[in-house]
């Protein structure tokens, strides 16, 4: 509606494409395909040199190491993606049915303030929260339980996803649940259809998109993040971006640090695509 | 419809638990950085502002703030301006390849910030551009451009399509109709996107922490004392970097959402 072919480009057109196309070729795109090309250089005296040489991919892919963080990384990435839907679904499910209008807009309104806020701050304050003689810790006493270890456990860095990946999480599912059709809702309560059965035959289907979009966007920063898995998580094991942490920070071996990141990458695209292939599959009975 | 009641209440308990959760750590880290304990825990220790002191006068924390500052200012500037650029050609234009151009646009939020981190690192130690406070502005900008250009495309989806054509036969040339009709248009959604990536450049440490070298930012200084122990003046230095952010943020939101409702204004 709002774009209209033009004719011919001039160089009024030209110079409104330019600037992106320039500055993310060269600081997105290069560094992006700089990053596969140094997967092949060596390391020699803590200096990187120019090469061309399968050392490193044989190296990392060969080793236990990297294939144990590789799947404890992906099992950690999905839980927490499971972890956020469900935890997430019962308020999206609120926000977009039971609230008003007002209430959903200013819950959206609150939601966002997080992605702006400092996530290492909000980390610290976790870590803080879940020690051992902790805020939680001191309140389960009164109770007569606990201590309960809860820092340096899976449980801990899955507090840490939860923190990056919950409020986009409702954000994204708020959104698909409010857009579907109310009316088909109604009628099949009006069919007889109970409350539960209706979320699960009529509404989850009718979001189901939008539902998937919000879990690929959870396993996307919950599998790149490493804050959680290493503040919370104690980092042991450690996972494949404390790993790149960890070979580049330390050992200068940025190579091989590249060697982990494409393999990410590469993983996070089969992971997107097929979630998304999934989610616009025709719907069968 | 008892039964309905009963539905609603459980459900808006749980919707408020979900918050109390997104917003714990904030207010713990404001609640905290006032409290004298250096491991806090229930009941709370006395009221002091020691933290404070201690991090104000620590010359490294002003040092980064004072970077901090000239990156977010500087990244929101060309951030917006490449935003803007792109926004508006994805508004006007239909042109071969476009598709390309809006994958290359928006793709940039979707790569987990640590490889980013490591790619962007290599790139710019080859060309010696590492480690530089101009290094962080860089990496920054190709971050925050995707933000910039979804705000500022928002506000020209509101833009009357004919509102540039009537300008032209009016006289007024392509550039002047640009200066005149269209940047005031989206003059409200160019002053949010200046605040939101200024608000996202202040607070990423990821791709800071690896580019800025000696050069650090206040999250890379954040994560620095987090690396060695437990330092409630991290709760000192998070809460006035808090006020900083959400400041940028609510101005930002404020004129995106207003303006939604009334497009005739403006």
């Amino acid at each position: 509606m709002t774009t209209r072919p033009t004719t011919k480009p001039d160089t009024y057109a030209i110079a409104w494409r330019l600037p992106l196309i320039i500055w993310q070729g060269l600081f997105f795109v290069g560094p992006l395909l700089f990053m596969v090309a140094m997967s092949f250089f060596l390391v020699k005296n803590y200096r990187m040199e120019v090469a061309f040489q399968f050392s490193n991919w044989q190296r990392m892919l060969s080793k236990d190491f990297f294939w144990d963080a590789y799947f404890f990384t992906l099992w950690l990435a999905l839980l927490a993606t499971i972890i956020t839907s469900l935890v997430a679904f019962p308020a999206s499910y609120f926000l977009a049915f039971k609230a008003s209008e007002r209430l959903r807009r200013w819950a959206i309104f609150f939601l966002i303030i997080p992605f702006f806020t400092s996530y290492l701050v909000r980390i610290f304050a976790w870590q803080v929260i879940l020690a051992q003689s902790g805020v939680i810790n001191a309140g389960l006493s009164y109770l007569g339980l606990g201590p309960w270890q809860m820092l340096n456990t899976q449980f801990g860095t899955m507090v840490g996803y939860l923190v990056l990946c919950l409020p986009l999480a409702v954000i994204l599912q708020t959104f698909s649940l409010a857009n579907i059709d109310k009316r088909l809702v109604e009628a099949a309560h009006n069919l007889g259809c109970g409350r539960l059965r209706t979320v699960f035959t009529v509404v989850i289907p009718l979001a189901k998109t939008g539902l998937v979009v919000a879990a690929v966007f959870c396993f996307i920063l919950s599998f790149g993040d490493f804050v959680a898995p290493y503040y919370l998580g104690g980092s042991k094991p450690p996972t494949l971006s404390i790993m790149i942490v960890d070979t580049s920070k330390s050992g200068q071996q940025w190579p091989r640090a590249a060697v982990v990141a494409i393999t990410m990458i590469l993983t996070l695209l089969v992971v997107a695509f097929s979630a998304i292939g999934f989610a616009y599959r025709k719907r069968g009975k | 419809m008892k039964d309905d009641k009963l539905l609603r209440w459980v459900l808006t308990f749980y919707t408020a638990l979900v918050f109390l959760f997104v917003f714990a750590p904030i207010a713990a880290s404001l609640v905290f950085s006032f409290n004298s304990d250096r491991f806090p825990t229930i009941p709370l220790g006395s009221f002091t502002t020691d933290w404070y002191v201690k991090a104000f006068s620590n010359p490294e924390v002003w040092d980064a703030a004072l970077r901090s500052l000239i990156v977010s200012s500087v990244t929101a500037v060309i951030a917006t301006a490449i935003g803007f650029s792109a926004a508006y050609t994805d508004y006007r234009y239909d042109f071969v390849g476009k598709k390309a151009f809006l994958i290359l646009s928006l793709l940039p939020p979707t790569i987990p910030l640590i490889i980013l981190a490591l790619a962007m690192l290599g790139w710019l130690s080859m060309f010696n551009a590492s480690g530089m406070t101009i290094s962080i502005i860089i990496a920054h900008t190709v971050l925050c451009a995707p933000f910039a250009m979804a705000v500022i495309r928002l506000r020209l989806n509101q833009m009357d399509p004919n509102l540039e054509p009537a300008a032209w036969n009016l006289g007024a040339s392509e550039w002047v109709t640009m200066k005149s009709v269209v940047i005031p248009f989206t003059l409200p959604s160019i002053i949010a996107s200046l605040c939101l990536t200024a608000a996202v450049s202040f607070d990423e440490f990821a791709v800071a922490w690896f580019v800025s070298g000696l050069n650090k930012t206040v999250p890379v200084v954040i994560l620095e004392i987090l690396t060695g122990n437990i330092d409630p003046q991290v709760n000192a230095i998070g809460t006035a970097v808090f006020l900083v952010s959400i400041t940028l943020v609510v101005i930002a939101q404020v004129l995106v959402l207003r303006p939604a409702k009334k497009p005739e204004a403006a």
